[in-house]
C-alpha cells in the first residue's frame, strides 16, 4: 500500500501545483462566476417567491448565458480530460516509467494512484467552485437555503465529479493505449465533441429512421419509439448528467420519460421531496459510475498486461 | 556457487518469432563488477529487464540474490538498484525531490531518506545543486543523479543500463570512476551493459560477449584474450628495406606460420618467439627495422574478432 501512497501524494502535488490545472480552474470560476451573477440579477428582479432560490442560482440562463449547470456539461469533460490524458504515456515519454517500476510497488499502484490523484483533483475543484458559488450567491440574492436544497446541490456536486471521473478514466485508457501524448489528446477531444454534440444528432436520425419504416398507428407506438429514443442518448454520460441534474435541480421535474397528458391528470403540480429525486435518477447514478468502472477496468488491463518494452 | 548473486539457467524470450534472448546461462559473483557487451540489439536490455522481472521470460530460470524475479518481484526490486537506459527523472523537481520519492516508494522513513539522500549527493557530487531543478542539468549530472537515486536504497545489486551512453569523454571517466569508488566501498556487486569496450574494460572484472541473445564467451579480458589466440602470436613488422622483398625474408624466418600484409605492417603468424630472428634477419640484410611488435588483444580485438567469427 505505500507505493499507492506515495505515488498518490507525488500526484496530488504534481496536479494541483500544475498550471493546467490553474487554467482550468480559472475558466470554470469565471464561467460560474458569471452565470451566477446573471441568474442572481434575474432572481432579484423577476422572481417574488424565494422557494427554491437557492436551486435557481445554478439553474436559470439568462441572456446569452447558460446555467451553471450547462457550463459545466460542456467544461467538466475538458477538465477531465486535461488532467488525465498524459498520465501513463506521459511517463513513458519521459522515460520514468521504468524507474517507477523498478521501485518495490506493485505495478497497479502507479494506474490507480495516478487515477485517484487526478479523481480527487476533480473532487476538490468541483467542490471549491460550487460551494464558492453558493457562498456568493447566498450573499447577493439574500436568501437563506433550506436543508433539502443544500443536500440537492451536494447531490448535484456527486453527479458533477462522477460525471468528470468518467472523463478521467477515459482519458487515462487512451493515456494507457496510446503512447504519443497529442494522440491521446486528440482522442479525447474527439470523444468529447462527439458524445456532445454529434450523439444528440445521430441519435434523432436513428429515431426518425425508425418512425419512418414502422407504421405508427397508436400512442403506445409512439411512447415506445420516444423511450428507444432516450435509451440511446442514454448511452452518452453527457445525457446522463444532463438528465441526473435536471431532476435534482428543478424539483418540480417528476419524470424523465415521456409522459401523456392522460397520465397528468389530477397531478398536483408540486416540487418533489429529496428521496423522491434522488430515487428518480439513482439509475443515471449507476451508470455514470459503470461507464467509468469500464473505462477505467480496460485500463488497468491493459497496463497490467503491457510488456514493458512496448509501454 | 552459494555467493552467486546472479545466476540464470536456459533463459529464453521471445517476441513474436523474433529471439532476443537464447539459451542463456551465466552467473555473478559477490562483488564483482561483470559487464555485458554486445552491439545494439543484442539483447541485453532484455537481459538486465528480465533479471529485475520488469518483463517475464519465456522459458528457463532466473535467481537474483535467491529470489524469483517472476515470482517474487517486489522482493528482487527492494534489493536491486536499476538505472535503465535513458535515465529519466522528473524534470520539475529538484535532485532532492527525485531521491525522497523514490525513497518513498521504497517505504524509506523521511528522516531516513534525508540522511540517505545527503550522502547519496555527496558521494555523486551533486551536494551543491541539491536543491535545483533537474530540468537544468547537464547529461553527466543526470547520469550521476541516477546513480544516487540508485544507492538511496542501499541495494546489493545495481544494474546499469548504457550507463555511459551519450556522455562526453571526461564524464565518463567520472562516471566510471564512481561506478568502481561504489562497488568498492558498498561491496556492491556491479552489473552494466555497454556497445562501449574502452570504457567497460577499464573497470570491468569480467565480461561477457553478446551475440544475437547468445553469450557467447565470458571470463576475464586476459582469459578472452588467451582464449582468442589460441595459443598463437601475431607480430606486427615493419622495415625500410631499400627495394628488398620483406614479406620472403620474414617468411625464410624459422617458427614463422603465415604472413600478411595490411596497410600498415606485415603481420607474421607463429607459434614460438620469434622477434630476436626476425630483427636479426633484418638487420643481417643491411635493412633498418622500424616497427616490431606482439599484438595484445584488446577488447577491441576481442569484439570484433568475435563478431566476425558469428
Amino acid at each position: 500500500m505505500h507505493g499507492l501512497f506515495a505515488i498518490y501524494r507525488k500526484e496530488l502535488a504534481d496536479q494541483l501545483g500544475s498550471r493546467r490545472f490553474l487554467i482550468l480552474f480559472v475558466l470554470i470560476c469565471l464561467a460560474g462566476l458569471s452565470s451566477v451573477y446573471t441568474a442572481g440579477q434575474s432572481i432579484r428582479t423577476e422572481i417574488s417567491d424565494s422557494r427554491n432560490a437557492f436551486l435557481l442560482l445554478f439553474t436559470t440562463a439568462s441572456g446569452p448565458l447558460p446555467p451553471f449547470f450547462t457550463f459545466l456539461s460542456f467544461l467538466g469533460p475538458l477538465v477531465g480530460l486535461a488532467l488525465a490524458f498524459d498520465s501513463i504515456n506521459g511517463e513513458w515519454n519521459r522515460g520514468t516509467l521504468s524507474r517507477l517500476l523498478a521501485q518495490p510497488i506493485y505495478r497497479d499502484a502507479v494506474v490507480n494512484g495516478k487515477f485517484l490523484a487526478a479523481l480527487t483533483t476533480v473532487a476538490l475543484m468541483l467542490a471549491a467552485i460550487v460551494v464558492m458559488l453558493g457562498a456568493l450567491g447566498i450573499y447577493y440574492i439574500g436568501v437563506i437555503p433550506s436543508g433539502e436544497e443544500i443536500l440537492r446541490v451536494l447531490v448535484f456536486l456527486v453527479v458533477a465529479i462522477l460525471f468528470v471521473g468518467f472523463w478521467t478514466a477515459l482519458a487515462t485508457t487512451f493515456s494507457v493505449f496510446m503512447r504519443n501524448t497529442a494522440t491521446a489528446a486528440l482522442a479525447g477531444i474527439a470523444t468529447w465533441i462527439f458524445l456532445t454534440f454529434f450523439m444528440p444528432m445521430i441519435v434523432d436520425t436513428i429515431a426518425n429512421v425508425m418512425a419512418a419504416t414502422t407504421e405508427i398507428v397508436n400512442v403506445n407506438q409512439l411512447v415506445a419509439l420516444e423511450e428507444t429514443r432516450q435509451m440511446l442518448a442514454r448511452f452518452s454520460p453527457n445525457t446522463l448528467f444532463q438528465e441526473a441534474t435536471i431532476a435534482m435541480l428543478f424539483p418540480k421535474v417528476r419524470t424523465l420519460g415521456p409522459l401523456l397528458v392522460s397520465q397528468t391528470v389530477g397531478m398536483l403540480p408540486n416540487p418533489l421531496p429529496f428521496g423522491d429525486s434522488l430515487f428518480l435518477i439513482w439509475p443515471q447514478i449507476i451508470a455514470l459510475m459503470a461507464l467509468s468502472s469500464v473505462c477505467f477496468a480496460v485500463a488497468y488491463v491493459r497496463f497490467m498486461t503491457q510488456e514493458i518494452r512496448s509501454l | 556457487m552459494s555467493n552467486a548473486v546472479v545466476e540464470t539457467q536456459g533463459l529464453v524470450k521471445q517476441y513474436g518469432d523474433n529471439v532476443a534472448v537464447d539459451h542463456l546461462d551465466f552467473h555473478l559473483d559477490e562483488g564483482e563488477i561483470f559487464g555485458i557487451l554486445g552491439p545494439n540489439g543484442a539483447g541485453k536490455t532484455t537481459t538486465l529487464l528480465m533479471l529485475m522481472g520488469l518483463t517475464e521470460p519465456t522459458d528457463g530460470t532466473v535467481s537474483v540474490l535467491g529470489f524469483d524475479p517472476v515470482h517474487e518481484p517486489i522482493e528482487v526490486k527492494r534489493r536491486v538498484g536499476y538505472l535503465p537506459e535513458h535515465v529519466a527523472l522528473y524534470d520539475d523537481l529538484s535532485a532532492r525531490e527525485n531521491i525522497y520519492y523514490t525513497a518513498d516508494l521504497n517505504a524509506i522513513p523521511r528522516k531516513e531518506a534525508k540522511v540517505r539522500a545527503d550522502w547519496a549527493l555527496e558521494r555523486v557530487g551533486l551536494q551543491e545543486v541539491a536543491d535545483k531543478k533537474v530540468g537544468s542539468f547537464s547529461h553527466g549530472m543526470r547520469q550521476r543523479l541516477g546513480i544516487a537515486d540508485v544507492l538511496v536504497k542501499k541495494p546489493q545489486l545495481v544494474i546499469l543500463d548504457e550507463p555511459t551512453l551519450g556522455l562526453d569523454p571526461e564524464a565518463v571517466n567520472q562516471l566510471l570512476d564512481l561506478i568502481l569508488e561504489m562497488q568498492r566501498a558498498e561491496n556492491i556487486t556491479v552489473l552494466l551493459s555497454s556497445h562501449q569496450l574502452q570504457q567497460v574494460q577499464r573497470i570491468c572484472h569480467r565480461v561477457g560477449i553478446f551475440v544475437k541473445g547468445k553469450m557467447i564467451a565470458h571470463g576475464t579480458i586476459a582469459e578472452l584474450a588467451e582464449q582468442l589466440a589460441g595459443g598463437k602470436r601475431t607480430l606486427e613488422v615493419s622495415a625500410q628495406t631499400r627495394g628488398g622483398n620483406l614479406e620472403d625474408a620474414l617468411r625464410g624466418v624459422s617458427g614463422v606460420l603465415d604472413v600478411e600484409r595490411n596497410a600498415a605492417h606485415y603481420l607474421v603468424h607463429a607459434t614460438a618467439e620469434v622477434r630476436p630472428a626476425i630483427a636479426r634477419a633484418i638487420v643481417e640484410r643491411g635493412w633498418e627495422l622500424l616497427h616490431l611488435r606482439e599484438r595484445d588483444y584488446g577488447l577491441e580485438e576481442i569484439y570484433l574478432r568475435y563478431f566476425q567469427n558469428s
